[in-house]
C-alpha cells in the first residue's frame, strides 16, 4: 500500500522521476499549504521498492505491506 | 517488499525548509537512523546557525543551540559530561567551513567522540545565497555574480579530504544526496558514524551533497542535474577515512 501524506507534500516531484514503473503524476489541486502534490495512476503496478519514500524530502509517502486479510 | 514509516523523531508537520531542499532529506535519513538504533530518547541534536537551525521546529527531541559555526565546541562540552548520549552536530557549509572552520578542525584534532553531519550545498542559504568556502568555481550567487572566480576568492574547500589529513578522526564520507541510492548508502555512512562514537571510538564525520533550489535559481528536478554534472566531479563521494574498517561492521 502506497500511502501519500499530502498535507505534507511540497510538490518538488522528486518521487515521480524516481519512480520505476511511473505510476506517480502531478495533480492540478493545491493542498492547504499552496503546493501541488501527485497522485498514484495505477497502484496495482507498484512494487512497493520505496524509492519514492526514500527520496521524498518530507517524509511524505509510506509504504505498507499489502492487507491479506480478505484473502 | 519494502516498508517505509515517516521517523518519530520528525514532527508531523512539514519542515521549514523549502520545497525540493535536501536539509530536509538529511534530516530525514538522520532520524530514520536514530529510530532504527532506538536512540530517540537518547540523541542530542546540536543545532547551528543558518538553514539547519529550522530542525528547532522540526526535530522531535532533545536539541541545544549553538552559536554560529560553534557546535563542535559546544558538542565537545556536552559529550564529555554526558559520555552515554548520542551526539551529532548538524551543520550547514556557511556555518562549519567558513565561520566554524577552528571549531571542526579542533574538534577532529581532538578526535572527540561526537559525530558532525555536513550539509553541504555550496551556498549561504539562509542569508540569502552568497558565495560559502564550498562554492563552486563558476558558481553564480549573491555576491558572485559572474560566477566564482579562481583568483580572487580561491577555490572550494574539500572538507572531507582536510579533516581525513588529521590523525584522530575515526570514520570521515562523504555521499549525495540526489538519487535514492546516494540516499541508502548515506543512510548506512550515518549508522556507521554513530556506532563508532557510541562504542566510544572517536571523531566521526559525515559530509552530505545536497541542493539549494531557492538560491541556486533551479526547479528541484533541475538541482538533481546540477549536482550529478558540476557537484559530483568536484565533492567526489566515497569513504575517505575507516579507522577501525575491520573492527565494525
Amino acid at each position: 500500500m502506497l500511502n501519500i501524506n499530502t498535507s505534507l507534500c511540497k510538490g518538488c516531484s522528486y518521487c515521480i522521476k524516481f519512480c520505476p514503473k511511473k505510476i506517480l503524476e502531478m495533480g492540478t489541486e493545491r493542498n492547504k499549504h499552496g503546493h501541488f502534490f501527485p497522485y498514484i495512476t495505477n497502484e496495482s503496478d507498484c512494487i512497493a521498492c520505496a524509492m519514492c519514500a526514500t527520496i521524498c524530502p518530507e517524509g511524505a509517502i509510506e509504504i505498507s505491506k499489502e492487507e491479506t486479510n480478505n484473502g | 517488499m519494502a516498508e517505509y514509516k515517516r521517523p518519530e523523531s520528525l514532527k508531523k508537520t512539514p519542515s521549514g525548509f523549502c520545497p525540493g531542499c535536501m536539509h530536509s532529506l538529511a534530516t530525514k535519513l538522520i532520524a530514520e537512523v536514530i529510530g532504527e538504533m532506538g536512540q530517540a530518547n537518547n540523541c542530542v541534536h546540536i543545532v547551528p546557525v543558518g538553514c539547519s537551525t529550522l530542525n528547532l521546529a522540526y526535530w522531535q527531541g532533545d536539541l541545544l543551540g549553538a552559536a554560529h559555526g560553534r557546535a563542535p565546541a559546544v558538542a565537545t562540552g556536552f559529550k564529555r559530561s554526558n559520555p552515554d548520549r548520542l551526539v551529532f552536530a548538524y551543520q550547514g557549509d556557511g556555518d562549519l567551513a567558513a565561520i566554524g572552520l577552528a571549531e571542526i578542525m579542533g574538534a577532529a584534532n581532538r578526535g572527540e567522540n561526537f559525530t558532525v553531519i555536513f550539509f553541504n550545498n555550496q551556498t549561504y542559504g539562509m542569508t540569502g545565497g552568497q558565495m560559502a568556502p564550498t562554492t563552486l568555481i563558476g558558481q553564480k550567487t549573491t555576491t558572485t555574480r559572474n560566477g566564482r572566480d579562481a583568483e580572487t576568492t580561491g577555490y572550494p574547500m574539500k572538507m572531507c579530504e582536510l579533516i581525513s589529513t588529521l590523525e584522530a578522526p575515526a570514520f570521515v564520507a562523504r555521499y549525495a544526496l540526489n538519487t535514492p541510492k546516494g540516499c541508502k548508502d548515506a543512510k548506512k555512512a550515518i549508522r556507521k558514524a554513530f556506532e563508532i562514537q557510541m562504542a566510544g571510538k572517536g571523531f566521526t564525520f559525515i559530509e552530505l551533497l545536497g541542493n539549494c533550489p531557492t538560491n541556486w535559481g533551479l526547479s528541484p528536478l533541475k538541482t538533481l542535474e546540477y549536482m550529478e554534472s558540476n557537484t559530483i566531479p568536484y565533492f567526489v563521494p566515497g569513504v575517505y577515512k575507516d579507522k577501525y574498517k575491520d573492527e565494525v561492521k
